[in-house]
């Protein structure tokens, strides 16, 4: 007995040692001074997860338009730092700031989560690094949270949301209910599309939420029935989605009361969904059979490269490699001047798949806003839903 | 080697800990900060789950509290007072664990694992779903808490060093906390109730009092852990509540080994090893973490500080003197 | 709420207490008897919810597929027990908790690798496709109807099983006292084995039969493990009985909680089990 409580002293010891001997491997300086040609680019993005596909998309996107250019972004040729943000709020502080700091990335690119993206920005803030959000749509990021050097690809919650009020009320609907989930993305889409909405004479009836993650939708979908609104206006994504969109139909409510949704409803759910989703009509920066050229070389190269059609989270990641040429390109070769960058891509025009679209004050995407109708197992476009709609940016003083 | 050398090892440990930053990037010094304040986590936990036999599955619960605590405490563009704010975080931990210990203290056995998780997994939702905590997308701290007392600063959190320190002596401070806890008759109580609870009764111990005091000192040292959180990365979500975190720290706590505190110290240092590791070989790295939890569990019952005396044990008699 | 609407919430409560009975059915049979807490029960109903993904794929009929997939559901269980679980008996629960934590890790990132990480679509069977009117304009699908018939009959059998058979017998007595059954010269690793089996079985197949309604995708698996858990709490752990009538409970909590107090609906499961606990420490069913 007296020997074995011995031998685990040892142990503790050996143990302590170890970590001793760690803290002495990380003495040794990371990220060392780096020659001015290069550009190092952080990728925080989910790799695990719901959101796996997503954050696989973004990087095939924004690989791609570096391979385009040869490897190089204005003539900086691009190393990549990876990290697996697991969409986990909780460590995604410390995620960023791994890049930042012992990484000393350039700029950081991410990510998908808003919650994440929000501790991301904070970080960016802090550490004055420069930052690129290819999705996540939280309005404060553009909003109350904006910043000189932090910049979006995507769009902001509200964008979609708005356009459909739009679309929803010019239908002649005139008594709408919305259903989400009961977290801010959610919230935020739907009271940009009662803003919109009530804007042009409507008025939504009901909000109605149920806790995130929660996929029994049977309870809402009766209370929809009983209350009968001329429209009902939907947020979910990935599976919820699906189920949603299947119920709803299951249910036979398809066919009395219309459907609308912010498009990320039926991005990369269409196949899941079986039939049910044939028709619906949503909104969304990006729709599968756009016309012009830039789309159409985009998605046969990202078809011949990853062996898989590109989406909308594809072109943000593309997108957002395409901001950073800008601003790299203001520089002409110098050294990296972050604020330079900045400041160049404020007044860039992105040539993007999606149509061409500028900045806003706030740094957030003035784009097309289109109406999309499932077709088979695409996208389609129907029309411009709000020609350069640019988010209000609330609370952002710059 | 004997417990004086072993003194001795330990307080060279401490004394690296304390030169770290003067060699360190700020990134490893953030990193090992991190860890100590996981440390802390794991000790409260290793007090209910090592020594009192009560193996909590929501022990984030209070962590995650405290740091909300703070968080709420802090006003949008001053900053809280610390003398006020960490006691305040702490004593709302520990007041959560107090009410909640209140109810899963009638539980036993998978009851009470089960009923730990479920009470973590309100907590989570109050902060997730209602008003109270900002919602899905957490509460930025915009300011460290002011360490000034009438009008004197000691030190400023917002100085990555002082902070650092801050951390490093809280760590201390619970460790010899728990240490004193632990030598005291109370302590030998719970020890007591950890392998014969019935026993205690039958002795005239109001065991119940004393399992409900251990687990509101438990939650409220893991308010300081979620405390020292908050204050270091600035950020809150309810995903600090979540029942991933509260796997991980009793991950922490067997990979150390149980009912040690320089294991749950150990398991810390390992947890978040194995992880930077293992995130840098794959993205599927979480297959590598699950296969290395499950081979810990088959291979070495008892944690990190009991296997290689163990292995020892084997090579020398053929067999395990335990 | 109007009347009608008020039956069809009811309805729903029943269909959804009903479908959540069947996944943690088998938990509180494994609990119960084996006394093991299985954190992986949910990535069970995730690997079934796959399953029948990956077979209706390939022979295009979802009842087929089920047909096929319990007995491989099945022989997972049996495999899993002998290399894993047999080896957790005496190890306490602490052990458990975290070998079933790391295989839900393993299990989420074999997925990832075999299948990917979109979401995917099962088809309704052809047969269950319709829908019958209940209101003026909201009809039900016959296939969520089916889940319920399916899920009372799998109650019903179980009951049988446990009650009135001779595995049943051996289940009883084995979760009174392992020894005696050893004593009655009873193979009880056999025995466990084939409850173990059974209830991964029960699992996949609650993930077989929501996947049409559901769909597949990643992270499924965890969104039913708590509520499971609060339902074998609630039930009384072993209790089947208790099982079902805590899977009730809970589908018309969380269905007229969302209606009713919609700002509470993430917390009300969990009220309703800090008020069951307050009542009844071990559950409503506790078994002896």
């Amino acid at each position: 007995m007296k020997k074995t409580q011995q031998k685990r002293r040892t142990v503790m010891q050996v143990m302590l040692g170890a970590f001793a001997g760690v803290l002495a491997g990380a003495l040794v300086p990371l990220g060392a001074a780096q020659a001015a040609e290069k550009i190092k680019v952080g990728l925080m993005l989910p790799y695990t997860g719901t959101y796996a596909a997503l954050g696989t998309a973004i990087t095939n996107g924004f690989k791609q338009y570096v391979q385009e250019q040869g490897g190089k972004l204005g003539g900086y040729e691009v190393e990549y730092s990876v990290v697996d943000d697991e969409s986990d709020p909780s460590k995604a502080t410390e995620n960023a700031s791994k890049l930042v700091k012992r990484d000393s990335v350039d700029v950081l690119v991410g990510t998908v989560h808003s919650g994440v993206a929000l501790a991301m920005a904070k970080v960016a803030r802090d550490t004055k690094t420069l930052l690129v959000i290819p999705n996540a749509g939280a309005d404060e990021l553009t909003g109350p949270l904006c910043a000189p050097n932090v910049f979006r690809s995507s769009f902001s919650a509200w964008q979609p949301a708005y356009a459909m009020g739009k679309i929803v009320a010019e239908r002649g609907h005139k008594n709408v209910v919305t259903v989400t989930w009961k977290y801010s993305f959610g919230e935020q889409s739907v009271a940009g599309f009662k803003e919109a909405f009530e804007k042009a004479g409507g008025k939504v009836a009901k909000e109605l939420y149920l806790p995130f993650p929660n996929v029994e939708f049977q309870p809402f979908l009766t209370e929809i029935a009983s209350l009968k609104p001329d429209a009902v206006f939907v947020f979910f994504a990935g599976g919820g989605a699906v189920k949603f969109v299947k119920d709803y139909d299951a249910a036979g409510l398809k066919r009395t009361i219309p459907l609308y949704g912010s498009g990320f409803l039926t991005d990369g759910t269409i196949d899941a969904m079986g039939g049910s989703g044939e028709g619906l009509l949503t909104t969304l920066h990006y729709a599968d059979n756009l016309t012009n050229p830039k789309d159409q070389a985009f998605r046969k190269a990202y078809a011949l490269a990853y062996k898989a059609q590109p989406d909308v989270y594809a072109v943000q990641g593309y997108d957002a490699a395409q901001m950073l040429k800008t601003g790299l390109d203001a520089l002409k070769g110098a050294k990296f001047d972050k604020d330079a960058v900045a400041k160049a891509m404020e007044t860039a025009k992105i040539d993007s798949p999606r149509g061409a679209f500028t900045l806003s004050k706030a740094h957030n995407p003035v784009q097309d806003i289109y109406l999309r109708k499932v077709e088979g197992r695409d996208n389609k476009l129907v029309g411009v839903a709000e020609k350069a709609l640019a988010d209000p940016a609330r609370g952002c003083r710059m | 080697m004997n417990s004086r050398t072993s003194t001795i090892f330990k307080l060279a440990v401490l004394a690296g800990v304390l030169a770290f930053p003067a060699f360190g990037s700020d990134f490893y010094a953030e990193m090992v900060a991190k860890v100590l304040i996981l440390a802390i986590f794991a000790m409260s936990l290793d007090l209910l789950v090592g020594f009192t036999g009560l193996v909590s599955f929501g022990h984030a619960a209070y962590f995650g509290i405290a740091a909300y605590a703070v968080a709420l405490m802090t006003p949008k563009y001053d900053p809280a007072n610390l003398w006020l704010a960490l006691p305040a975080s702490v004593l709302a931990a520990g007041l959560a664990a107090f009410v909640i210990g209140l109810f899963v203290l009638r539980t036993k056995g998978i009851y009470f694992i089960m009923v730990t998780l479920a009470f973590a997994q309100m907590a989570y939702y109050v902060f997730h779903d209602t008003p109270v905590g900002g919602g899905s997308d957490g509460i930025y701290l915009n300011f460290k808490p002011d360490a000034a007392i009438a009008g004197w600063a000691p030190f400023d959190l917002n100085e990555p060093l002082h902070l650092y320190y801050f951390v490093v002596a809280a760590m201390l401070a619970v460790y010899g906390l728990l240490k004193l806890v632990l030598r005291s008759p109370f302590g030998r109580v719970l020890v007591g109730i950890r392998s014969n609870e019935h026993r205690m009764l039958s002795l005239g111990y109001a065991t119940f009092r004393y399992k409900l005091a251990a687990f509101t000192l438990a939650g409220a040292l893991a308010g300081v852990a979620g405390f020292l959180y908050a204050v270091l990365f600035g950020f809150v979500t309810p995903e600090y509540l979540s029942w991933h975190k509260s796997g991980d720290v009793l991950l922490m706590v067997i990979l150390g080994g149980m009912g040690n505190l320089a294991g749950a110290i150990a398991g810390a240092v390992a947890l978040v090893g194995l992880q930077e590791i293992f995130t840098s070989v794959t993205k599927h790295w979480q297959l590598l973490m699950g296969l290395t939890i499950v081979a810990a569990v088959l291979f070495m019952p008892g944690g990190l500080t009991a296997t290689p005396a163990r292995i020892l044990a084997r090579i020398n008699g053929g067999k395990t003197n335990e | 709420m109007d009347f009608v609407s008020f039956l069809i919430q009811v309805l729903n409560s029943l269909q959804y207490g009903l479908l959540l009975f069947l996944v943690a059915s088998g938990l509180t049979l494994v609990f119960g008897i084996m006394g093991i807490i299985n954190l992986a029960h949910g990535s069970f109903y995730m690997v079934g919810a796959y399953l029948a993904f990956a077979l209706t794929s390939l022979t295009g009929n979802l009842m087929l597929s089920i047909a096929l997939g319990i007995p491989l559901a099945f022989v997972f269980g049996a495999l899993l027990e002998w290399a894993l679980f047999s080896h957790l008996y005496k190890r306490d629960h602490l052990e458990q908790v975290l070998l079933t934590y790391g295989l839900i890790l393993i299990f989420e990132e074999l997925r990832s690798l075999m299948v990917g990480d979109d979401v995917h679509g099962v088809t309704i069977p052809e047969l269950f496709s319709a829908s019958i009117p209940l209101s003026d304009n909201l009809s039900y699908p016959v296939y969520r109807l089916v889940i319920s018939v399916v899920c009372l009959a799998l109650a019903g059998g179980l009951y049988f099983l446990i009650q009135k058979t001779r595995l049943g017998m051996m289940i009883r007595a084995g979760s009174h006292d392992r020894d005696m059954v050893k004593a009655l010269g009873i193979d009880i690793n056999l025995l466990y084995r084939t409850v173990f089996a059974l209830g991964v079985a029960l699992a996949a197949l609650a993930g077989m039969l929501a996947a049409p309604i559901s769909s597949v995708y990643p992270g499924m698996g965890s969104s039913v493990l708590i509520i499971s858990f609060v339902i074998v709490v609630i039930g009384g752990v072993g209790s089947v009985w208790g099982a079902l009538v805590a899977a009730l409970v809970i589908g018309f909590a969380d269905t007229f909680g969302k209606v009713l107090l919609p700002d509470l609906a993430g917390l009300m499961v969990y009220l309703v089990m800090a008020v069951v606990l307050l009542w009844r420490p071990e559950g409503i069913f506790k078994k002896g």
